[in-house]
């Protein structure tokens, strides 16, 4: 039995890593552009994108997983996700990229405006390019003020994987507590936070040294 | 011919007038130092030499070229903005050293940088020894593979200026270079900058350290609310002001 759980929970670890993953390969670049938007000089760019950020934080993520697996069928009788292999974990990542790209937005954008403006005048009126200056002198200093931020949200995206079952994805808890209905076992559940913890736990390592690595400065 | 001449600089934060019809020049080889009270426009005139503010009216040139002229749109334009600036260096009061660069690459980094985009095939090994040679000319021989942080003010301040000096900028620009540091440590600051002004190093000192302008500049310009109240040569405006405003100023100095 033990074999039998620990193999259906491997593959549920196999979907939360699949969406875990993907989720971060495209909601962390998202997000900077999200943040450059923010902070745009246009308004109504600025505008826009701030109402954006707050649809997408101000409602559940179970709730925008639903509208965007079931609302392309339903409302243009276009079943989108049926286009891909797996259409539900398709649904899952856009739902969880466009989410997390907004938090990372915001994070973000408060680590551009914390590092000093002196900064980037400083490259200014060395002759570096608005490139050279995000690239060569604030994106290291942003990047080590957003850290602990940073590592609190994706630990939270381990976890809120947990929703991708909404869609029926068999992720961890939902093959975890399916051995509730079908053999009346509760052990597979605690067993499912054994997963948790150990991959929260090399994540907690891996920021520590992150934020080790980045101590050389002040 | 001056090296620089500034004619009727005008500028505006919102309804506040920051600088009023600001018009000198200044020769090549010489050192001019601004004082004046906080909030008297100092800074601000700086930050528009080094295009860092837009000035609203007004002539910047250097060499007798039109750097900026606010009603000529084709010298305002961004991208030729960039390549002005390096007719100027800036020293900050607040030094703005960058903290994940060792005291080498911060004076070497901008260089670099230069010589990639620029293609002006100047060699990485070349680029090195001219900052190795000016961090040892500021008395930093031993603190080259320092981070800031492990730097003193003054010694932070010393980097700063030789990056600065590293892109032979023709104007070398402090702004208040010694305010942030404590007393012990403007001394050191203040003998670097003596020691380029003995070299001939053309510069806008904006300080408040009276006794030092008057000592190692050629000429001085008192500012008070946005306009110039009196420019001359150093020794005469320090010790005998001809204006009621800039006398009235130099008391209160002397009295501290």
């Amino acid at each position: 039995m033990f074999w039998t759980v620990t193999l259906s929970l491997l593959a549920g670890m196999g979907q939360l890593l699949k969406l875990f993953f993907l989720t971060l390969l495209f909601s962390l670049p998202l997000g900077l552009l999200i943040a450059f938007a923010l902070r745009s000089r246009c308004r109504p760019v600025s505008w826009f994108f701030n109402i954006i950020v707050w649809i997408i934080r101000g409602t559940p993520l179970m709730l925008q997983l639903i509208i965007i697996f079931y609302g392309p069928g339903k409302w243009f009788d276009n079943n989108i996700w049926g286009l891909f292999a797996d259409g539900r974990m398709a649904a899952c990542v856009v739902a969880f990229v466009l989410n997390y790209a907004c938090y990372f937005a915001v994070i973000y954008k408060g680590g551009i405006e914390g590092v000093p403006a002196g900064q980037s005048e400083a490259g200014q009126v060395l002759g570096m390019t608005k490139g050279q200056i995000f690239f060569r002198v604030t994106l290291l200093q942003m990047i080590k003020r957003i850290v602990p931020p940073m590592s609190n949200e994706i630990i939270t995206l381990v976890k809120d994987t947990s929703l991708a079952r909404v869609i029926a994805v068999t992720e961890l808890i939902k093959a975890g507590e399916s051995y509730m209905k079908s053999a009346g076992i509760v052990w597979p559940l605690f067993y499912t936070a054994v997963f948790y913890l150990a991959f929260v736990g090399v994540l907690t390592i891996f920021f520590n040294y992150m934020e080790r690595k980045l101590s050389y400065f002040r | 011919m001056a090296i620089l001449d500034v004619q009727h600089i005008e500028k505006h934060f919102g309804d506040t007038p920051v600088l009023k019809d600001i018009s000198f020049s200044l020769e090549e080889g010489q050192a001019l130092s601004i004082i004046g009270s906080s909030g008297s426009g100092k800074t601000t005139l700086l930050r528009c030499l080094n295009f860092l503010e837009t000035p609203d009216q007004g002539v910047i040139s250097v060499r007798g070229k039109t750097l900026f002229d606010a009603d000529d749109p084709a010298t305002r334009r961004e991208a030729d903005i960039r390549k002005k600036r390096l007719h100027f260096g800036l020293v900050f009061q607040s030094f703005n050293l960058f903290p994940q660069y060792t005291a080498l690459e911060n004076v070497t980094l901008a260089r670099k940088l230069m010589a990639k985009t620029e293609k002006t095939g100047e060699s990485e090994a070349s680029i090195l020894a001219d900052g190795k040679a000016l961090l040892e000319k500021m008395g930093l021989s031993e603190r080259m593979e320092n981070y800031p942080h492990q730097l003193s003010g003054g010694q932070q301040q010393r980097v700063a200026i030789a990056r600065a000096l590293a892109m032979k900028p023709d104007i070398l620009c402090f702004d208040e270079p010694t305010s942030a540091l404590d007393p012990e440590l403007t001394g050191e600051v203040l003998k670097v900058i003596r020691g380029l002004a003995q070299q001939h190093t053309t510069m806008i000192i904006v300080t408040h350290e009276m006794a030092f302008a008057r000592d190692v500049a050629d000429q001085v310009i008192f500012m008070d609310d946005g306009v110039i109240v009196e420019q001359g040569p150093a020794h005469q405006v320090i010790e005998h002001p001809q204006q009621e405003r800039t006398r009235h100023f130099l008391a209160r100095f002397s009295e501290k």
